[in-house]
């Protein structure tokens, strides 16, 4: 049984539902029909289809010279797509959790970021690394970070968030297309998996054909004009529900999903906040040091009369930890979103 | 016997060939003397690393030419060399055209990276060129780049290089694994200079020959001694057919000299073997060969000289005839976009 026999909607006009995962196989199956220099390697991405269902199906459509299991050895085949990038291929090499980057970070931070600026603009790296994050399943400390503030701290890399199908399809497409190196994080919450407990738009309406989501601009997911509420994958669904529940009081919110942590919509932000003057910031990732800050010292640097209340939600500066309810304690979910969103209301 | 293979008998090479080793080990070592000139030049009363027309770490690779020249002759531009932060012989062997080396090496606008990359990040599109500061971490693409070239059905191969030192790193097993693998087409090459900055091999290998770790990745390794540009050549040659051929990766491990320190300001007080160094100079050596064997005279050495000496100078001239890049551009090039060309 597939998710889509199990969660069939009715056809919207010319539309098709898909999850997540699948939308982000047909943007890379799209692009490896349309250009031969793109290929997939990873561990467990060929006759598995990846743990996370990020290949499912490419190996039977492209074959094992594109679509390419790795050893256990991620320093040696994410150095390789650096290298085979440098050469004018667009390798996407996965990274099975965004947990695993501190084995192979060299590769990442020093040579795949860096080559391009090191070389003037003279040579390109045009490659994606795909990996999967986010936690709310118990897999522990390891297996549960977000990190994406980590790669977007570090500079020359792209970093792509998508919630949803259509994004997710959109900005993969995107992301192969870019001249430069993208990491595209996708939420393992989101993405319409089987086996572990999903919202309700990890499956939804995806564009059929070429499709691109435009990297570096956010989109709102809810106007509203009472708070803005600044977020970014799993967490957005997380928001669009109690942006439903707070509707029901009265309360009208903003839900700004950035889609991209670098470049970052800036502009965005503005605007909503500009419109709404209370802001809440919602982050799977670590508190400190992190996206959260970052989007609130856009706002105070650009204008600090802007804002009249200010929180952010996000994990309190502690490894993710096993036990559910611990587990839940830490990580962004609805009640803490609904205490922080009404604590910056008048 | 600690090589994995046996190392045939040297064949005599034509002269042609001995004067292009020589050639190309005069050139970098006139380039490298040049630069050391550079760098000492302003560094300050005392010395301030930071100061002067060349400033940062400087790593200079006296000594190791044989390695570059030995490799390097069989190779094309279509070719791959992926370098350490000791890079300056092998971008020069691989024929990495000198004024923009030397202006990155400058910091101008009109070096290979515009000033961005500096002497341990070197990248030439036109030679396939590159280099990392990272120990091991340079192997990694040198797989790519070979999996590109076999992608695109050309006989291109990759060269990557590292120390001896960078042989007990993961990025170094990680790569030798992988290629064997896949049967890349790479040569993998160890500058084996005995010193890791002040560590010597034996305090931080657990063998005495690395290229004995190519035994156990299935592929052939072979160890020179000697520091001989010939034998080299011949290690080197044997590696890279085996490659464009499509049999897959090599290892070879040379054993050769650093003449200097580590970096430039090295005082080298770890080093018991310094005051015979200069004794050991491959260059003078090698000259003395091919002079016995008459395939060198003073005409001849003369030329080659001058000819390096002009065109390193040269070189120099034009880097430091360039400007210095606007420091309101120092944030162009993170993104591919920004590239004018």
């Amino acid at each position: 049984m597939t998710l889509t026999d199990t969660e069939q909607a009715p056809q919207a006009k010319g539309g098709r539902r898909l999850s997540t995962s699948k939308a982000m196989v047909e943007a890379i199956a799209q692009e490896m029909e349309r250009d031969e220099s793109v290929f997939y390697l990873g561990e467990d991405v060929g006759a598995y289809g990846g743990i996370f269902s990020s290949t499912t199906g490419l190996l039977e459509q492209f074959g094992p010279k594109r679509i390419i299991d790795t050893p256990i050895s991620e320093t040696g085949f994410i150095g390789l797509a650096v290298g085979a990038a440098t050469e004018g291929m667009r390798p996407i090499a996965e990274l099975m959790f965004a947990d695993f980057m501190g084995v192979c970070l060299d590769q990442i931070y020093n040579h795949m970021a860096k080559i391009g600026y090191f070389s003037g603009g003279r040579v390109k790296v045009p490659m994606v690394l795909t990996t999967a994050v986010g936690g709310g399943y118990s897999d522990g400390g390891q297996h549960s970070q977000t990190l994406w503030g980590t790669f977007a701290h570090l500079p020359g890399m792209k970093v792509v968030v998508p919630s949803n199908p259509a994004d997710a399809k959109g900005l993969m497409t995107s992301a192969i297309r870019d001249d430069s190196p993208v990491v595209y994080m996708f939420h393992k919450g989101i993405m319409g998996l089987p086996w572990m407990a999903k919202n309700r738009r990890s499956i939804d309406l995806v564009p059929e054909g070429e499709y691109t989501v435009p990297i570096g601009k956010a989109a709102v997911a809810r106007a509203g004009t009472d708070v803005t509420v600044v977020t970014l994958s799993l967490s957005v669904h997380h928001v669009l529900d109690v942006a439903d529940t707070l509707a029901g009081e009265g309360i009208d919110v903003e839900v700004l999903d950035l889609r991209s942590v670098v470049p970052l919509d800036r502009e965005a932000i503005l605007a909503s906040v500009a419109k709404t003057r209370r802001l809440v910031v919602v982050d799977e990732d670590y508190l400190s040091f992190g996206l959260s800050g970052e989007v609130v010292a856009g706002v105070v640097e650009a204008d600090p009369t802007l804002l009249t209340a200010v929180r952010r939600v996000a994990v309190p500066d502690v490894p993710i930890p096993y036990a559910r309810s611990l587990e839940y304690a830490v990580l962004p979910r609805h009640d803490r979103i609904e205490a922080a969103i009404r604590s910056v209301l008048p | 016997m600690s090589t994995t293979t046996p190392a045939p008998a040297v064949q005599e090479l034509s002269t042609e060939t001995r004067l292009g080793l020589y050639a190309s080990m005069v050139l970098v070592r006139t380039f490298e003397e040049a630069i050391l000139r550079e760098y000492h030049a302003d560094k300050g009363p005392g010395f301030d690393i930071g100061k002067g027309l060349v400033p940062g770490e400087m790593h200079l690779a006296a000594g190791q030419e044989p390695v570059s020249a030995g490799v390097c002759a069989h190779l094309t531009a279509d070719d791959a060399v992926t370098a350490t932060h000791r890079p300056h012989h092998f971008a020069i062997a691989h024929g990495m055209a000198l004024r923009p080396m030397a202006a990155e090496i400058f910091g101008r606008t009109t070096g290979l990276g515009r000033g961005r990359g500096g002497h341990m990040h070197l990248f030439d599109p036109d030679t396939h060129f590159s280099c990392s500061g990272i120990i091991a971490e340079g192997y990694p693409p040198a797989l790519g780049m070979a999996f590109a070239f076999r992608s695109r059905g050309t006989d291109a191969i990759a060269v990557a290089v590292t120390g001896e030192g960078a042989a007990n790193q993961g990025a170094f097993h990680e790569s030798l694994n992988l290629a064997a693998l896949w049967n890349l087409p790479v040569v993998f090459v160890v500058e084996d200079n005995d010193w890791g900055i002040s560590v010597p091999r034996s305090a931080s290998t657990s063998i005495p020959n690395n290229a004995d770790r190519a035994a156990a990745y299935g592929m052939p390794g072979h160890r020179v001694e000697g520091n001989d540009v010939e034998a080299v050549h011949e290690a080197a040659g044997r590696a890279v057919a085996r490659a464009r051929a499509g049999s897959g990766p090599s290892l070879i491990e040379v054993h050769t000299l650093r003449m200097w320190g580590h970096f430039e300001g090295d005082a080298q007080g770890y080093r018991p073997d310094l005051a015979d160094v200069a004794s050991h100079d491959p260059i003078p050596a090698y000259e003395d060969r091919l002079r016995s064997a008459h395939v060198l005279d003073d005409a001849t050495v003369a030329r080659v000289r001058a000819q390096a000496s002009a065109q390193v100078e040269d070189a120099i001239t034009f880097a430091k005839d360039s400007p210095e890049p606007d420091p309101a551009d120092a944030a162009l090039y993170v993104f591919a976009e920004e590239a004018q060309s």
